[in-house]
């Protein structure tokens, strides 16, 4: 046999290695980044970033923003890359374009691992290392420890996972600062006692799904009054938790306000939701989960309005207890 | 030239359909648009930083 037919049959396609051409149009790769969840998490970054002490160059605080924002959509991509058999048979979730076929598992952990890499380097060289660290953390915690283990393993998922989601206001503090301030830290706080009640009021309308999907979702393993129960004590918490950046003297009567009278609404919301029937929990849930994203932006609003208009001075008396 | 390069190919490989060529042609434009920002982005950053544009604080 010549070298030339050698060449000729080794150069021949194998049996099914012609893919079927892909069907995903851009909008399927925007989809895959989770914009709605890329949204809060910049604005979440931009009040850590806006209420950082100091000035940052607006051309670097846009620099680091975008950054943050695509390694927040790489972490939606990895996540909906490993997800893709859970959100297959959730009705919420059933037309990703994982699970619906336009996008091929192995593009969207590929288009995840480049989204993920560009952002940490490009954030790191530009801007600095820590909150390149930062960021780097935020994506593995939320797409292998979050993703990959917690969600399927226990019903704490959403609480130690909304970590994940509680770091873009600390790390648009670290893009502008260097450090890490107490301050960003009571914002990743706001963020962390804000997820449960707000993920566990979805879940007690979703819990067919999660159950089918088999998630261990706190309503499927322990039931509807159990979440109700839960998502009160959380509350609880978040209320005061909410307030304290005003309390410690780091934000202004306005967001004093908002965050008091947010939090007595969390609050009624959640004790109204725990002591509902079985019938009447599902619309209470829904309320629930709706004002939870109101309170959530109007609280890092007024953050943003305070700090455009000059507005911190007007703290509470305790005064800034850590400079 | 090789004789396997002279040689016609008569298979009529991957014909996109329609459908198919309106999606490559929205990933080559939001690839393109990519492109564009990031490079513009990294000139708009260099400028701001001058010359120590990779020195950097931890």
């Amino acid at each position: 046999m010549s070298l030339v037919s050698e060449t000729a049959e080794l150069a021949a396609p194998l049996p099914g290695a012609c893919a079927e051409p892909s069907m995903a149009g851009a909008g399927d790769y925007l989809a895959l980044m989770k914009p709605r969840v890329m949204s809060l998490v910049v604005f979440t970054a931009l009040a850590g970033l806006a209420v950082a002490p100091g000035h940052m160059h607006p051309v670097l605080a846009f620099f680091a923003l975008t950054c943050i924002a695509v390694g927040a959509g790489a972490a939606g991509a990895l996540n909906m890359w490993y997800d893709a058999d859970i959100d297959a048979v959730m009705s919420r979730t059933a037309d990703r374009p994982v699970p619906a076929g336009r996008v091929k598992p192995g593009e969207a952990l590929a288009f995840g691992l480049v989204l993920a890499g560009f952002s940490i380097v490009f954030l790191g060289l530009m801007i600095n290392l820590l909150a390149a660290g930062l960021l780097a953390f935020t994506i593995f915690f939320y797409a292998v420890v979050y993703t990959m283990w917690l969600k399927r393993w226990t019903p704490q998922n959403i609480v130690i996972g909304g970590a994940a989601g509680a770091f873009p206001p600390m790390i648009g503090w670290a893009a502008a600062t260097g450090g890490i301030g107490l301050e960003s830290i009571l914002l990743f706080l706001v963020i962390f006692f804000w997820t449960p009640p707000h993920f566990w009021a979805l879940s007690l309308y979703r819990t067919d799904d999660y159950f089918r999907a088999n998630v261990p979702m706190l309503p499927v393993v322990a039931g509807s009054a159990e979440t109700r129960r839960q998502i009160l004590l959380y509350s609880l918490v978040l209320a005061p938790v909410g307030a304290t950046p005003w309390l410690l003297g780091y934000a202004g009567l306005a967001y004093g306000a908002f965050a008091v009278l947010g939090g007595a609404l969390m609050v009624a919301l959640a004790l109204q939701l725990y002591l509902a029937s079985e019938k009447t929990a599902e619309p209470s849930a829904k309320r629930l989960f709706a004002v939870s994203i109101v309170y959530l932006f109007v609280l890092f609003a007024a953050l943003l309005a305070e700090r455009a208009l000059g507005l911190q001075q007007f703290g509470i008396p305790f005064g800034r207890v850590f400079a | 030239m090789s004789l396997v390069m002279d040689q016609e190919h008569t298979e009529p490989g991957i014909v996109l359909t329609a459908a198919q060529k309106r999606q490559r042609r929205s990933r080559s434009i939001a690839i393109a648009l990519a492109l564009f920002v990031f490079v513009a982005l990294i000139f708009a950053v260099t400028l701001v930083k001058g010359p120590g544009v990779l020195v950097r604080p931890l």
